[in-house]
């Protein structure tokens, strides 16, 4: 099976479970064991568009108990004899060739899954950047022998694009330091922040130079921390930023500010 | 892709547009003390690849676990993850 695979490097290790429960779509070619009509086979593959009920295969990483699934699209894009080329959208942890094997028992002639390829998952597509083992190796080569970091640079993207589809909140200078050491987040210390943001999201807390500094729950909406003056906006789940970067809030800095009236 | 960006509100919204967000946002205060920190698009070379991610088209064949594990060679990195395994 090929296709997009994002590979998190040292710290953006960190946020892998944040990328992976995102949507998936796939291209695949099914192999039916005997020829079935056109209607048939649109008719059939409908049925599966929706919520199905999925038992991961005999050779799967997870424990094999019924789970429900949301197939989002199956788009017919080539049928010749017994292939079928189709474009599958689905939610994370559904297993293609499974759905493939279903869709051959409802068809009655049986079908196995032939070639898999991802063409997205979350916010990574066969467009944004997506490079393979060859030219890593290259730019690797480059970097290593040449100090030609141009490539390298390219190639590689910030671990903020890994939090994209996250609702996100900016926080302030004196904010940062206390987060990145677990601390909740309150009121204060907020910059600016998504209008679209729900109590138990799942945010990405940013610094003003939009560094990412942690994933957190969100303890309040949009409306709320907008008209408060303070209390818990989130409690931090995962921090990435390494403590220290952002000077530590003291008293000192508590009177300047006090003093200075900001 | 875009690599370099001219401040921190480009930067938001290219991701928020990747992201399939609608950039709407509300101000609370503004920040004037940007003394601290670095821009992500500006990292040095070593902390750019410590928070670096890359988007892998993965060959058939090598399972995704070992395709990581050679990139964590390649790199010389002390640890590199998968998103979703791409086997089955």
């Amino acid at each position: 099976m090929s296709g997009v695979l994002p590979i998190a490097l040292e710290d953006s290790v960190k946020i892998i479970s944040v990328m992976t429960h995102t949507v998936k779509e796939y291209i695949a070619l099914m192999e039916l064991h005997s020829n079935v009509s056109e209607n048939k086979l649109r008719e059939i593959v409908e049925m599966f568009v929706g919520d199905i009920y999925q038992r991961p295969p005999l050779r799967s990483s997870v424990k094999r108990s019924l789970r429900i699934r949301k197939i989002h699209e199956i788009e017919i894009l080539d049928h010749v004899e017994r292939w079928v080329l189709m474009r599958v959208k689905t939610d994370p942890g559904t297993y293609i060739r499974k759905l493939i094997h279903d869709i051959g028992l409802l068809l009655g002639v049986g079908a196995h899954m032939r070639e898999l390829r991802r063409i997205k998952t979350g916010i990574f597509t066969e467009d944004l950047n997506m490079i393979t083992l060859h030219q890593l190796s290259e730019a690797v080569y480059l970097y290593n022998e040449e100090k030609d970091e141009t490539l390298l640079r390219k190639y590689v993207m910030p671990i903020e694009y890994g939090v994209a589809h996250l609702p996100k909140i900016f926080i302030n200078t004196y904010a940062v330091d206390p987060v990145s050491r677990g601390a909740q987040l309150a009121v204060p210390g907020v910059l600016m922040f998504d209008k679209n943001i729900r109590r138990g999201d799942l945010i990405a807390i940013f610094t003003p130079k939009s560094e990412l500094v942690a994933i957190a729950r969100a303890e309040m909406n949009s409306e709320e921390i907008l008209s408060r003056d303070k209390g818990i906006v989130s409690t931090t789940l995962r921090v990435i930023m390494k403590p220290g970067v952002y000077p530590r809030w003291t008293r000192k800095i508590s009177d300047e500010k006090a003093a200075a009236g900001i | 892709m875009k690599t370099v960006f001219k401040d921190q509100f480009e930067f938001i919204r290219y991701l928020d547009m990747l992201g399939g967000r609608s950039s709407e946002y509300y101000v609370k205060r503004e920040e004037k003390d940007f003394s601290y920190g670095i821009f992500p698009w500006e990292r040095e070379i070593k902390e750019h690849l410590r928070l670096g991610i890359i988007n892998l088209d993965k060959p058939p064949g090598p399972t995704s676990h070992e395709v990581a594990a050679w990139i964590k060679k390649m790199l010389a990195l002390s640890k590199v993850g998968h998103a979703g395994t791409l086997e089955y």
